[in-house]
């Protein structure tokens, strides 16, 4: 019997449950398919570097999985708490009939079990076939060989959704034994709310309310985004965090006086239709959600931020390391090694074999160990030269050193400068297809391409700081530092390097490195690939093994390898980033759809008061819509403005590796997730309540 | 004198074939402009299903009720919500204000569904404000107010629209004897001075002493009518009182 009434209860409040199911199923789905990702590496073919990335990534996503799920616990136990709340007049009734509490909360955990069978698997085959197009996506992320494409489906995560899931509705039949017990008879049959004492807020108190957060918030946005370079602390910008929320609450604690206050000066608009009721209607609810709506509003910021920022992170990071790794391969060993030398703290002794290699260039080491060098094209070699008397400090000079030490203590001044003669260097530009440069007999170039250093650099050679070289004096062509590089990196990390004529006298002694530059001699992805394996210690290459025998000490990066261990880690902030955001979106709309279901099943006299005076559906259904849309619009709107100063200071941090320019269809992107999920819940919102509005 | 309303034949049946409950038994009556009319008897005589079958809330199952020469019975969707928003007023027990809106919005808000101009609405709100007395609260909430001035601001959103007939459920049921006298006066005033038709539903003898003629309704039928032709009140009441213990039962019941 029980059984069956609880059957027929999902039934007849469907609509009700729309929201909670909605929220359920959308929970298991994410769930899982973020829990899935171990099962779906299996199928891409990518290099082990890329293996490993995948597999810090899923260990991270599992991580955060069990916060992720603390959040569906709450948000689903605070779903069914509306739930439970709606009904309290049905369970005064079967209380009547004489049935006792422990019977009512058996109808609920049949109900609840029913419910969370029901949407589980739903959750499950949603979670199952949205895996497929996450593998696409994933497979893509990871420029990973898509050919061989297989319908997978993850054991461990199915069941490990379930397990998460199940003890999240013994959480929600916990609590629901909870709410019943507390319920007195008489207090569930009189439920239905009597009309409450409206608290109006002084008009004026909220223009001023209004204005004064409005420039608090102008105030963060200025200091976020032009005001960024004096926010260099992490303490700085939490006062604009505090600022900002406090901002945001008093927005919503006077925004709805303030409209009320705009429309009805513009008599026209005010007395139109239902615009009074709306209205009023609007002013009424924010006056008691004033924090929820900042809650939610902030959630959707955050929510907004995180996808836009991670998606364009993403982005910007694949055309940076495009542009910063021209080549194809750096290898690159020392020169003139001594018998022992002290490095990083630690004695190091060089072997005889190492010492005579050593005075081989990179390339000549190669070919000794049987390398056929035609894999490789375009190769450059260059010898980077230091003496130990020009170092950072004497090439600074004095004055702009003292001045230099006092900001930046950490550096060592003493460290010798990297010296390249300029043929060498136009060499391998051209390679890099980098801006080449020319010298005069007595004139120098400081190349140098990271911001802080280029600053300090850019003083000294300003007052023209002369450089003595074996005993020749040497000035600055440019008063200023060139851009350019020899070793390819991830960003902009060159400190210095002075190029120097080719006339001038570097000693063999003075030689510090050898260098090699080199691309691939193979057109398609696959031979490059087969190439960089030479190279690649764990894929048991004959090279590396004879430069280990023979103690050569060769060391060196890829361009392949450079961008699968960047485009690794952006692609786990990116993954973390969609996770999160994505649930935090799927909690605010929830929660936001809940309040409003609440208000309308409150408000149902009200509705019944327009019916009577004599508006018809028409009219009453379109007043609904307008309410419940602004109710939706007005946290959103807010949000979006927050973010769009909010990105610009996630793209101000990240400096180099974003660009305005392609944060635009990651924030389409963004946009799009967010008016599918919103817009689901907005839906359902409305339906429901217009169902709620509809009874009697 | 014209009729407003015209009720002829009608009957509501609730119920199926088995178990059939005839709410209204083949009641008819007239109704002319710039009565005041009575409807009186006990609960579950039929009384409010008489008021939410004249007034398009309830449908009838057989009969026609014409309204100012229309037959609202054939009226149906939208044109029955036009025709309730600009024909009827309405004034119910439990007042029906919104309390989200001062009583000024609640009387505009008749108005403003109607689509009346602003300058308009304007003009008649305080034009009816000032006839029924509620000028001083129109910027006050209905919380703020007492029952019979929450009572006047809805009758004064019931008659704002001009309507043809005003339909009142239990106008006084929720006031206490002083409001409720006060309420009576005023309707009085509109029946006279605006020369609104009003129908009252109510089984409070003292109140119905203010109509003009007072229908009595028992198990579905019209039982008996009075007229208060060029008699005073008290004299008027008196004779209700007469017809209710009439009313209340036949001796054969108590046997």
């Amino acid at each position: 019997m029980l059984f069956k009434l609880s059957m027929k209860n999902v039934q007849k409040s469907f609509k009700d449950y729309a929201i909670y199911f909605i929220t359920l199923v959308l929970g298991v789905a994410i769930f899982y398919l973020f829990n899935s990702l171990d099962s779906q590496e299996a199928m891409l073919k990518v290099s082990a570097s890329t293996k490993e990335i995948i597999k810090l990534m899923i260990n991270m996503l599992s991580f955060l999985s069990a916060f992720v799920a603390v959040i569906l616990g709450l948000l689903i136990v605070y779903a069914n708490n509306f739930l439970i709340k709606r009904r309290k007049k049905e369970f005064g009734i079967y209380m009547t009939l004489g049935m006792g509490r422990r019977q009512i909360s058996k109808i609920i955990l049949l109900e609840t079990i029913f419910i969370g069978v029901i949407s589980l698997i739903i959750g499950l085959v949603v979670g199952v076939f949205g895996s497929q197009f996450m593998s696409i996506f994933v497979g893509k992320l990871f420029k990973a060989d898509m050919s061989e494409f297989e319908f997978v489906f993850s054991k461990g995560a199915c069941i490990k959704t379930c397990i998460y899931f199940a003890i999240m509705y013994i959480a929600v039949i916990f609590f629901n034994a909870i709410t019943i017990s507390r319920y007195k008879l008489i207090n569930l049959l009189t439920a239905i709310r009597k009309n409450e004492e409206v608290k109006i807020k002084n008009p004026i108190l909220c223009i001023i309310v209004f204005l004064i957060s409005a420039v608090i918030l102008g105030y963060c946005y200025y200091k976020v985004t032009l005001g960024i370079t004096t926010l260099n602390k992490a303490e700085k910008i939490l006062p604009i965090i505090l600022m900002g929320i406090i901002s945001t609450i008093l927005v919503f604690w006077s925004l709805s006086g303030f409209i009320l206050k705009l429309v009805q000066m513009r008599k026209k608009t005010y007395f139109n239709g239902t615009n009074i009721f709306v209205l009023r209607q609007i002013n009424n609810k924010i006056n008691t959600t004033v924090i929820s709506m900042s809650v939610i509003c902030l959630m959707l910021f955050v929510t907004i931020t995180i996808l836009s920022t991670a998606l364009s992170l993403r982005n910007s990071m694949e055309s940076a390391m495009k542009e910063m790794t021209p080549a194809d391969l750096n290898l690159y060993k020392t020169a003139n090694l001594p018998e022992s030398e002290t490095r990083y703290g630690k004695e190091v002794v060089y072997s005889e074999e190492a010492r005579e290699d050593s005075k081989r260039s990179v390339g000549e080491s190669m070919i000794d160990c049987g390398f056929d060098m035609s894999k490789l094209k375009g190769t450059v070699e260059l010898s980077i030269y230091s003496i130990d008397e020009l170092n950072i400090g004497v090439a600074l000079g004095e004055e702009v050193m003292q001045e230099a030490k006092a900001k930046y203590p950490m550096w060592v001044y003493t460290a010798p400068e990297p010296i390249v003669k300029i043929s060498e260097y136009n060499k391998i530009a051209k390679l890099y297809g980098i801006e080449e440069y020319s010298l005069a007999e007595n004139e120098y170039i400081m190349l140098c391409d990271y911001d802080m250093i280029q600053e300090i650099r850019n003083k000294s050679l300003s007052l023209g700081v002369k450089l003595n070289i074996n005993g020749k004096e040497y000035t600055p062509k440019y008063k200023e530092c060139k851009a350019g590089f020899v070793q390819m990196n991830v960003s902009h990390v060159n400190t210095g390097i002075i190029l120097v004529p080719d006339s001038c006298d570097l000693k063999e002694e003075q030689r510090e490195q050898w260098f090699l530059a080199a691309n691939y001699n193979a057109d398609t992805e696959e031979g490059k690939e087969e190439i960089e394996d030479n190279f690649s210690d764990s894929r048991g290459s004959e090279l590396m093994k004879t430069f280990k025998e023979r103690h050569i000490l060769i060391d060196g990066v890829s361009k392949i390898s450079l961008i699968e261990s960047s485009l690794g880690l952006t692609t786990i902030i990116l993954f973390i980033g969609i996770y999160l955001g994505i649930i935090f979106l799927i909690a605010s709309s929830a929660i936001l759809a809940l309040k409003q279901l609440t208000e309308s099943s409150d408000n149902k006299q009200r509705y019944v008061i327009l019916r009577k005076i004599g508006c018809d559906e028409k009219m009453i259904n379109s007043a609904l819509f307008k309410q419940i849309g602004i109710f939706f619009m007005m946290p959103l709107l807010l949000a979006i403005i927050h973010s769009i100063f909010g990105i610009q200071f996630g793209v101000g941090v990240m400096e180099a590796l974003a660009t305005k320019e392609e944060l635009i269809p990651s924030a389409v992107i963004t946009v799009i997730v967010i008016s599918i999920v919103y817009g689901m819940y907005f839906l359902a919102t409305y339906y429901g309540s217009k169902n709620i509005i509809k009874e009697e | 004198m014209e009729n407003i309303l015209e009720v002829k034949n009608i009957e509501k049946y609730y119920g199926n074939k088995s178990n059939l409950t005839k709410a209204i038994d083949n009641i008819s009556f007239n109704v002319g402009s710039g009565e005041f009319i009575g409807i009186m008897g006990a609960s579950g005589s039929g009384k409010t299903t008489l008021l939410n079958c004249i007034s398009t809330i309830d449908r009838v199952t057989a009969g026609r009720i014409i309204i100012n020469g229309k037959d609202i019975t054939k009226l149906k969707g939208n044109n029955l919500n036009k025709f309730r928003r600009e024909e009827l007023g309405f004034i119910f027990q439990d007042f029906n204000l919104l309390d989200t809106l001062t009583c000024y919005e609640n009387i505009a808000l008749a108005l403003t569904i109607q689509k009346v101009n602003v300058h308009e609405i304007d003009e008649r709100v305080r034009d009816v404000a000032k006839k029924l007395d509620i000028r001083e609260i129109l910027n006050k909430y209905p919380y703020q107010v007492s029952g019979g001035q929450k009572q006047r601001v809805a009758s004064a959103r019931a008659i704002v629209t001009n309507p043809k007939l005003v339909l009142a459920d239990e106008p006084t049921g929720a006031l206490d004897s002083k409001s409720a006298k006060q309420l009576l006066e005023t309707f009085e005033a509109l029946n006279v001075k605006m020369k609104a038709t009003l129908i009252m539903v109510t089984h409070d003898p003292f109140s119905a002493s203010y109509a003009s003629r007072i229908l009595f309704i028992k198990d579905g039928k019209i039982f008996n009518e009075l007229r208060k032709g060029n008699d005073t009140r008290k004299q008027f009441f008196e004779k209700i009182i007469e017809v209710q213990t009439l009313l209340g039962g036949e001796l054969g019941d108590v046997i």
